[in-house]
């Protein structure tokens, strides 16, 4: 600890002496503070004791499904976000330059969708929509039958929408804040309007939406749980069967957090890659 | 309309939360300043359902055993107080990100200025502070409130009865699914579109005085 103190002071007049020369070595002792430490210890000594006391002993019987259950999780969350994406875009740019009737209806479909928690949406999808199926043969002869039967195309579904209705909203501040200039001046260089919009209006308005992205997409990432209600297998899903089995009731759900955390972690950092391989100078 | 008080009691408890947060993560030592970075970031990177559970499960057996060990019986605790404890931990890691971005927009000359007019902390904050940072505050506030209306959903998974719960209580003993989930989506959202309406009256309000477009 001493040592580290010393570093402290040495960054310190480093600093004071070329403030551009804080080197890496110093930043780091800088963050780790004595009482940042003390904390440390604290956690790791909370983590062991929790790893020593608490049962684990289920892990190996549930290995297989739990990583199927994040495999789950991550390909529902992959496609939705996807999807949502795509559908987002028509939806934001209807808003700002599209006739007033598809203006209107882009907007009561973003406002209906953010007005109603997930769940309900879900559910409704699922038992509601689900139950009313059945009643049409032409719809049990169909191909599509054997799909609608499953439950998961009845979570990618809502949980598509409900991206998209967020982003939606999200791509319409977007498209809205891209400079007039720049689309006049893409203009003047006789582009049609669809070649504008590919060169120049969507990627301009992707760059300023991808900071919301990101906690948009994290946001994604802690509604996938919910599809556990109606009996897709996701993570969420494998440490409730979990808890059932096994009557053990803290564990799993310790677990399925640090699991969540993990989740969070890498998407936060993948999308700040993205976003640092962005140009800063925006119009 | 359990829903609406467990959203409101939520609410109320997320922002004291958020209010002492935000304060603790300002002007805080370095231990508390570092504890409230953990908070918030585990809150706010881990689904609320998972919370929700956690909480709810942990929150109750804690309780039941601190009270064994202190000699007393154990209580039952009411779902309803137990829902809105735990949404409003939830709340108040979002609350208290909020806060404190108001409080940083708030102009510095003017807590300086209420320094020097010798005004304690106390006073400080009942007068200049909270008034200031209102106007920055409420959008944040607004989206926070929506959330929480919409997460009272949530609590139908732990088995607690409101509005999304009763709805497939309902639905399932007439087999009218269809009919009911409408019925309870029109519900929130007109719930939803009338705290709006709400909303950007006190929005006005909370803007008197100000320039407009001076942020």
């Amino acid at each position: 600890m001493g040592a580290a103190r010393h570093a402290v002071g040495g960054a310190l007049m480093s600093g004071s002496a070329i403030s551009g020369l804080v080197d890496r070595s110093a930043r780091a002792s800088l963050w780790l503070q004595p009482h940042r430490i003390v904390l440390m210890l604290i956690g790791v000594g909370l983590v062991v004791s929790a790893a020593v006391f608490m049962r684990w002993d289920w892990i190996p019987n549930y290995y297989g499904l739990a990583l199927q259950g994040i495999w789950r999780t991550l390909w529902i969350l992959a496609v939705t976000v996807v999807l949502g994406f795509l559908l987002a875009i028509p939806i934001g740019l209807v808003q700002v330059t599209g006739p007033r009737w598809l203006a209107w209806l882009a907007y009561s479909f973003c406002t209906v969708i953010r007005g109603t928690p997930l769940l309900l949406q879900l559910w409704f999808l699922y038992y509601g929509l689900g139950s009313l199926f059945p009643q049409f043969p032409w719809i049990r002869e169909s191909w599509l039958w054997p799909y609608l039967r499953q439950a998961w195309p009845y979570a990618v579904l809502s949980l598509t929408i409900s991206y998209a209705a967020y982003e939606g909203e999200v791509m319409r501040g977007a498209f809205a804040g891209v400079a007039r200039g720049q689309l006049e001046a893409a203009r003047a260089f006789g582009m049609s309007r669809w070649k504008v919009f590919r060169r120049i209006w969507l990627p301009q308005a992707v760059y300023r939406a991808l900071p919301t992205l990101t906690g948009e997409t994290v946001l994604q990432l802690k509604a996938t749980p919910l599809v556990a209600t109606i009996t897709v297998v996701d993570i969420y899903a494998v440490a409730s069967k979990v808890r059932q089995e096994t009557f053990i009731v803290y564990e799993p759900l310790l677990l399925l957090a640090l699991i969540y955390l993990c989740i969070t972690g890498i998407l936060v950092f993948a999308f700040r890659k993205l976003e640092a391989r962005i140009p800063n100078r925006l119009g | 309309m359990n829903s609406i008080m467990i959203a409101v009691g939520a609410y109320g408890i997320g922002i004291l939360i958020g209010i002492g947060g935000a304060f603790g993560k300002l002007y805080g030592g370095p231990v508390t300043r570092d504890l409230l970075e953990l908070y918030t970031t585990l809150v706010r990177a881990i689904p609320e359902l998972v919370l929700i559970l956690l909480l709810y499960f942990a929150g109750t057996d804690l309780i039941n055993r601190l009270l064994e060990a202190l000699g007393q019986q154990r209580i039952d605790i009411n779902g309803l107080v137990a829902g809105i404890c735990v949404l409003g931990f939830v709340q108040g890691a979002y609350a208290t990100e909020v806060i404190r971005g108001a409080i940083l927009a708030i102009p510095q000359g003017q807590i300086e200025a209420a320094r020097a007019y010798g005004m304690s902390p106390l006073l400080m904050l009942r007068r200049i502070t909270l008034p200031a940072m209102l106007p920055f505050a409420i959008p944040g506030l607004a989206n926070l409130w929506l959330i929480a209306t919409k997460d009272t959903a949530l609590l139908a998974i732990v088995g607690f009865n409101e509005l999304t719960q009763e709805t497939r209580t309902a639905a399932s003993t007439t087999k009218a699914y269809f009919t009911f989930f409408l019925a309870a989506g029109a519900l929130y959202l007109m719930i939803t579109l009338f705290s709006n309406v709400i909303i950007s009256r006190i929005e006005k309000w909370a803007r008197r005085g100000m320039p407009s477009g001076a942020h």
